[in-house]
């Protein structure tokens, strides 16, 4: 008996509730007084009925399915045919698995044979255990209906109680992604502070070497590897400066074309060709940036005289960054130059200034909180980018400021460390965790700060 | 159907002219053949109810309406005898000759100083940084604004009440001494008393500047004004002098809008 079809026993208990309710609801309405109207339409009443039967089941049924391999466990356990099992844990878990695969259907037959004796006591307790899901769910669901369905009465206020329910499934609903990052966040912790027990905070944020040894012995980690100061300085070299020195021009140029010059038609074309941009999956970036960018970047730099350019450079990775970025930036623009009120441009134009006068000196002072935001969050998804960095940069963590050598981000390492030779718990690993962990933190900051300047700046003009 | 001018209209030097102009947008007429000519020394306003074209034809005169793509003027509109429609001509210059303050206050997000000082800088008025503050307090003084700014000039100009805002915006149009200053329902967002305010600064400005007013309220235009226009569908019905206007109009319509039969 799987949860699935309890669950559709729920729902079908709930309509049938639904539709007793709701003729329920429509004696009432017939037996009112003439003029005399009831507290919420009839569809009110059956929903209230419904949720009703149809809640309380479904928390049933997932409280069953959760409990219910443990439970059928420990009847086996307890029977009689259990006492002759091998004391050692995975032996005989090994052994309770197959035999409880036999018993359920999903294995012919059994490999073992220890586990034969075991078939019977698994048969029965499973099938107890489904009597427990159905009647169970039966009863609990009845047991809503009934209650429910007793408090139906003219005057019953079914539609708030509806309405409050409803409330709170969307509640719940937006917990669930808040949940998530809590989670994700407490996990990131947790492993941070077993890297920081085997390497010290202050040689990680501070080391200007980076070279974890997954070989090495993971009781004694050398904590000169593991410096970090030349990833952040790769992060932010190439996310931060060049792909911005990239990003911000043609990002603010076009969103001021796009909302100042360009006609209706043209904008209608433009606008969602830029974004399209956006939709673009950064591995393909990854491959511009690698094979077209990339081998163009040295080639200039080798015709300029520079002999030791190598195919992997910053200057690249960070070149198709910014050309990724440019929706962010020029979307976030867009929306803030197009919410300056149009009193304002009408001002400044009746004034005499050009329309690029009025761009420079009243609209984009004006809208400038939101340009800001737009490039802070662009910021922040630039410096967690890592499929162009992983193509284009390379992994070798140099602390320079020559675009054209190699360099490193937080996020290469990330994909390096999890994805190299070390155990789990080896400090190269772990230190994956801590990069991450200082990364969110970091793009957090970024984001939180951006959204509290947009905040302000829509309060500006209301 | 001719607008009909009143006989006691004396002729006076005019300012601006507008001959059989017409405005459309898209397809739809908004103004119909309407000639009017612009006293220089006194205020005129246009009076008329709502949608009747009388804003529309207040922003061709400094060819506001360019900013709207489908608008489409014809005829002919000079400011000292010389067609602002003709190609030649630089509508920057045009604004700046002819200024404007419109219905809802609208201060650049600025401070206040910035906020007059703006028209003088893009237009090259000023030499150095004491001419423009000289600019800056005799604009706000002629605003009425000077005394309750003066000791606050970096402020923002939003953060001043809507009447303030308001008399910021003459005191900016004023700025960049203009010989028009057009002005669009300047009171409608505003309250009594600051109303009160801007009317009397009209009646200290009528004289140094042409004024065109629009204005939904015919107490102000009778208050205020010394030419009344009255609008109706996008003609101009009947134009004269304001006392004759309110007190002997001589079409039917005009007598029923001014003793408040529609509008």
């Amino acid at each position: 008996m799987s949860p699935a079809i309890l669950l559709l026993l729920a729902v079908g208990l709930g309509l049938a509730g639904w539709i007793a309710a709701r003729s329920r609801a429509w004696a009432f309405k017939r037996e009112a007084a003439a003029g005399e109207r009831l507290a919420a339409l009839p569809t009110y009443h059956a929903w209230y009925v419904a949720l009703w039967i149809i809640i309380p089941m479904t928390l049933f049924i997932i409280l069953w399915a959760t409990t219910s391999p443990y439970l059928i466990n420990q009847s086996v356990l307890a029977s009689d045919a259990a006492a002759g099992l091998p004391a050692v844990d995975f032996q005989r878990e090994a052994l309770l698995r197959e035999a409880r695969a036999v018993a359920d259907g999903s294995r012919p037959g059994v490999f073992n044979q220890d586990a034969k004796v075991l078939i019977e006591p698994f048969r029965e307790a499973i099938s107890r255990n489904n009597l427990i899901g159905i009647l169970g769910s039966l009863i609990v669901g009845f047991l809503g209906g009934v209650w429910s369905f007793l408090r139906l009465k003219p005057d019953f206020t079914a539609r708030t109680r509806v309405e409050k329910t409803v409330m709170s499934i969307l509640l719940l609903a937006s917990l669930v992604a808040i949940l998530t990052t809590l989670g994700i966040v407490v996990s990131l912790v947790f492993e941070t502070v077993r890297f920081f027990g085997m390497v010290s905070p202050i040689d990680f944020l501070f080391g200007t070497h980076w070279g974890p040894d997954p070989m090495a012995n993971p009781e004694n980690p050398d904590p000169t590897r593991y410096g970090a100061i030349p990833l952040f300085w790769g992060t932010i070299y190439i996310g931060a400066i060049i792909a911005m020195i990239v990003a911000i021009p043609l990002g603010l140029m076009s969103a001021i074309y796009l909302t100042q010059y360009a006609s209706p038609k043209l904008r209608s074309w433009l606008k969602p060709a830029l974004e399209i941009l956006a939709g673009v999956p950064t591995v393909v970036y990854g491959y511009f940036a690698a094979l077209t960018v990339a081998p163009f970047v040295r080639d200039i730099a080798v015709s300029i005289g520079i002999s030791n350019a190598s195919s992997e450079s910053a200057l690249a990775a960070g070149l198709v960054m910014g050309v990724m970025i440019i929706p962010f930036v020029s979307s976030m623009a867009d929306d803030s130059i197009a919410a300056v009120p149009q009193a304002m441009r009408d001002g400044s134009l009746a004034m005499g200034a050009t329309t690029s006068e009025t761009i420079k000196r009243v609209l984009v002072p004006a809208a400038l909180p939101g340009i800001v935001a737009g490039i802070m969050l662009a910021i922040s998804r630039a410096i967690g980018e890592t499929m162009i960095v992983v193509m284009a940069a390379g992994a070798a963590a140099n602390l320079s400021a020559n675009p054209l050598e190699a360099m490193t981000t937080v996020t290469f390492q990330i994909v390096a460390m999890l994805t190299g030779e070390g155990s789990f718990d080896h400090p190269a690993t772990l230190s994956a965790f801590a990069l991450g962990f200082v990364l969110f933190l970091v793009t957090l900051g970024l984001n939180f700060v951006a959204l509290r300047v947009v905040k302000r700046f829509r309060e500006a003009y209301e | 159907m001719v607008t009909v001018i009143h006989p006691n209209l004396e002729k006076t030097d005019a300012k601006m002219n507008a001959k059989d102009v017409s405005v459309y947008y898209g397809d739809k007429m908004a103004i119909d053949n309407v000639s009017i000519e612009i006293p220089t020394k006194y205020v005129t306003a246009f009076i008329g109810p709502s949608g009747c074209g009388k804003s529309t034809f207040l922003r061709t005169m400094n060819r506001m309406n360019d900013t709207i793509p489908s608008a489409r003027v014809e005829g002919e509109i000079t400011l000292d005898g010389e067609d602002i429609y003709k190609s030649k001509m630089d509508v920057v210059q045009l604004r700046a000759r002819v200024g404007m303050v419109f219905q809802k206050p609208n201060p650049f997000p600025k401070s206040i100083y910035d906020n007059i000082a703006y028209g003088p800088k893009i237009h090259g008025i000023a030499e150095g940084k004491d001419e423009l503050d000289a600019i800056v307090e005799t604009s706000l003084q002629r605003a009425g604004l000077w005394n309750e700014v003066k000791d606050r000039l970096a402020d923002s100009g939003t953060a001043l009440s809507g009447g303030q805002q308001q008399r910021l915006c003459i005191a900016r149009a004023i700025a960049v001494d203009p010989e028009v200053i057009l002005m669009d329902e300047p009171c409608s967002a505003l309250d009594p008393i600051a109303t009160a305010k801007i009317e009397e600064l009209i009646a200290d400005l009528n004289g140094s500047y042409a004024i065109v007013i629009v204005t939904h309220s015919m107490q102000q235009a009778a208050r205020v004004s010394q030419r009344t226009a009255f609008f109706h569908l996008g003609k101009m019905v009947e134009y004269g002098r304001t006392s004759d206007i309110f007190t002997n109009p001589l079409e039917q319509r005009t007598q029923d809008y001014i003793t408040g039969r529609y509008g």
